[in-house]
């Protein structure tokens, strides 16, 4: 097939990425949006198979076939819970694709070797290695393999700063001299260890950054691909996705109120004074009952639920919706409450209650919901912390200090169903808590809401 | 001269990037980054090239990794993503 066929089928291919990304503008005309897409996917790939320079097709069938199964497999079983593990993996194959491109290029004696492929090629191993070994960690970490904690690693920035500076003098040596190949490996590997370092010390609560970013990764690393060798399609798909991942980076750090520095480099704001737990709490925390608050419930005419993680922790989505359908029964107006870096990645939440059937008319985000509190009878808080946090708000001494965050406070009533007082992921007790106006359920989130829906159907 | 060329076409995709993705809304956010980490499987297509080259075993090898984990990113993005959106369509 000529050049001329080939690329303007990347061209349609190309088109059909930018309509695809467009339909996901509307959950209406997302699913098409996401055919769409794929469909220039196809169309790309199967052009490509026509290009003169494929001389054997043994290791790529049975690349597909391999690739094909691990991912459909992959896809179907994944729980919607394990989304953001899921996502992360595939970043990481992602940018490994683009790494291992690069060395095969690099190997390749009739492959391009001119400068701006040489450049291409360094630019590739280093970002496409640190999406993979930056990718299995944060897998490691979301799939609790490893502690979800901020692990501290001693003289972390300096030897990231030193990792980094021998990275690019390797890069620079390659492109001076590519005959020597051992070079080209201790690339990989410098910037494998460097991925690994940077992602290691960030916390969980800092995932939906660090997965946002790291799909912007994988996005740059296969435009860096598409300059070795010239390929249109490559670099217009690759930065469209390098765009949105960093786009979507930026609106993580917004709501987190922290910048994408301090996200990478490990800073939470310094606390003033450690703030204790127990002076917090003490004599002020109201216990409740099912039965209590089902006679709440009873009378409530509007009542929003605000779900966080130890939502999807519990798999209570499923029981949170019954307990809304109940009250929809009522003549109780539901709403939810949705806090941006709810969950693990995101607009996580949105996906765990679309896939309890929740219609997402109902689902607020936290700039619409908040004025709307105070006309609130109950507010449901489940297994959601550091975003109700009301020191956020008002003390300025706190490290969350200046986060947005959603006001429950101001509902006439809070539940907060938890299991303990513990604190969520920045470690800080939960004023909340010990408000005149909450009360406490504590338990399983999902068995508290079970016998919720049971108390309350018992009262008809 | 194809070098300023391409750079253009990066430039140029990236804008259209940004605009468009900062009309999507939050709701829509997981799908958007599985979709788009979907898209960024199309090193595939570099892949495939890598591995049919003929340039020798060890670039077959190298270029047959890619395939595999390429469209493990291509076919696993596609269908969760696809999963994920039948859950917002319904009614």
């Amino acid at each position: 097939m000529s050049t001329t066929i080939i690329y303007l089928a990347y061209l349609v291919a190309s088109c059909l990425f930018i309509l695809g990304i467009k339909g996901l503008t509307r959950p209406r005309t997302a699913v098409r949006g996401n055919q769409l897409s794929a469909l220039g996917m196809f169309i790309a790939v199967v052009v490509t198979l026509f290009d003169q320079s494929i001389l054997s097709y043994e290791w790529i069938i049975a690349g597909v076939l391999l690739g094909g199964t691990i991912g459909a497999v992959m896809a179907t079983k994944i729980q919607v819970t394990s989304m953001p593990q899921m996502v992360a993996m595939l970043n990481g194959f992602g940018g490994g694709a683009s790494l291992f491109i690069a060395l095969a290029n690099f190997i390749d004696p009739q492959s391009a070797t001119h400068t701006v492929a040489l450049v291409s090629i360094a630019a590739t191993v280093i970002i496409g290695a640190v999406t993979l070994s930056g990718s299995f960690v944060a897998f490691a970490k979301l799939q609790e393999l490893i502690s979800g904690n901020p692990i501290k690693v001693p003289g972390n920035k300096v030897l990231n700063a030193l990792l980094l500076i021998s990275a690019i003098g390797l890069a620079i040596a390659i492109v001076m001299d590519p005959s020597n190949t051992n070079l080209i490996y201790a690339l990989v590997a410098v910037s494998l260890v460097l991925g690994l370092l940077l992602v290691v010390p960030i916390g969980g609560a800092d995932m939906p950054v660090v997965i946002a970013l790291l799909n912007s990764y994988s996005g740059i690393a296969a435009a860096t691909t598409g300059f070795i060798t010239g390929n249109t399609v490559l670099i217009i798909s690759g930065s469209l996705v390098g765009a949105s991942g960093i786009i979507l980076t930026q609106i993580m750090c917004k709501a987190m109120n922290r910048s994408l520095f301090n996200v990478l480099f490990g800073v939470m704001a310094e606390g003033g004074e450690t703030i204790d737990a127990d002076e917090v709490y003490a004599g002020k925390v109201t216990s409740s009952s099912p039965e209590e608050v089902a006679m709440l419930l009873e009378t409530a005419e509007r009542v929003v639920i605000v779900p966080g993680y130890g939502l999807a922790m519990a798999q209570a989505q499923h029981a949170v919706r019954e307990l809304a359908s109940i009250m929809e029964a009522r003549g109780t107006q539901v709403l939810y409450a949705i806090h941006p870096v709810a969950g693990r990645m995101p607009g996580h939440m949105n996906v765990l209650l679309a896939e309890a059937e929740v219609p997402y008319e109902q689902l607020i985000e936290m700039d619409e919901i908040n004025p709307q509190f105070e006309q609130t009878d109950v507010a449901i808080v489940i297994g959601a912390n550091d975003v109700t946090n009301p020191m956020a708000r008002e003390d300025k001494g706190s490290p969350i200090y200046g986060m947005p965050i959603l006001n429950v406070d101001k509902a006439k009533t809070v539940v907060v169903v938890k299991r303990s007082l513990s604190p969520g992921f920045a470690g800080l007790p939960n004023p909340l808590f010990a408000m005149d106006n909450t009360l406490m359920l504590f338990g399983d989130g999902k068995k508290a809401i079970v016998e919720l829906t049971q108390s309350l159907k018992e009262a008809d | 001269m194809e070098i300023l060329l391409l750079l253009t076409l990066f430039v140029v995709a990236v804008f259209l990037g940004v605009e468009m993705i900062t009309k999507v809304p939050p709701t829509l956010h997981t799908p958007l980054m599985s979709g788009s980490n979907a898209i960024s499987g199309i090193s595939l297509v570099g892949a495939l090239l890598s591995a049919g080259s003929g340039g020798g075993i060890l670039v077959n090898v190298l270029g047959f990794i890619a395939v595999v984990l390429a469209t493990i990113n291509v076919v696993g993005g596609y269908m969760v993503t696809n999963r994920m959106l039948a859950m917002f369509k319904r009614k």
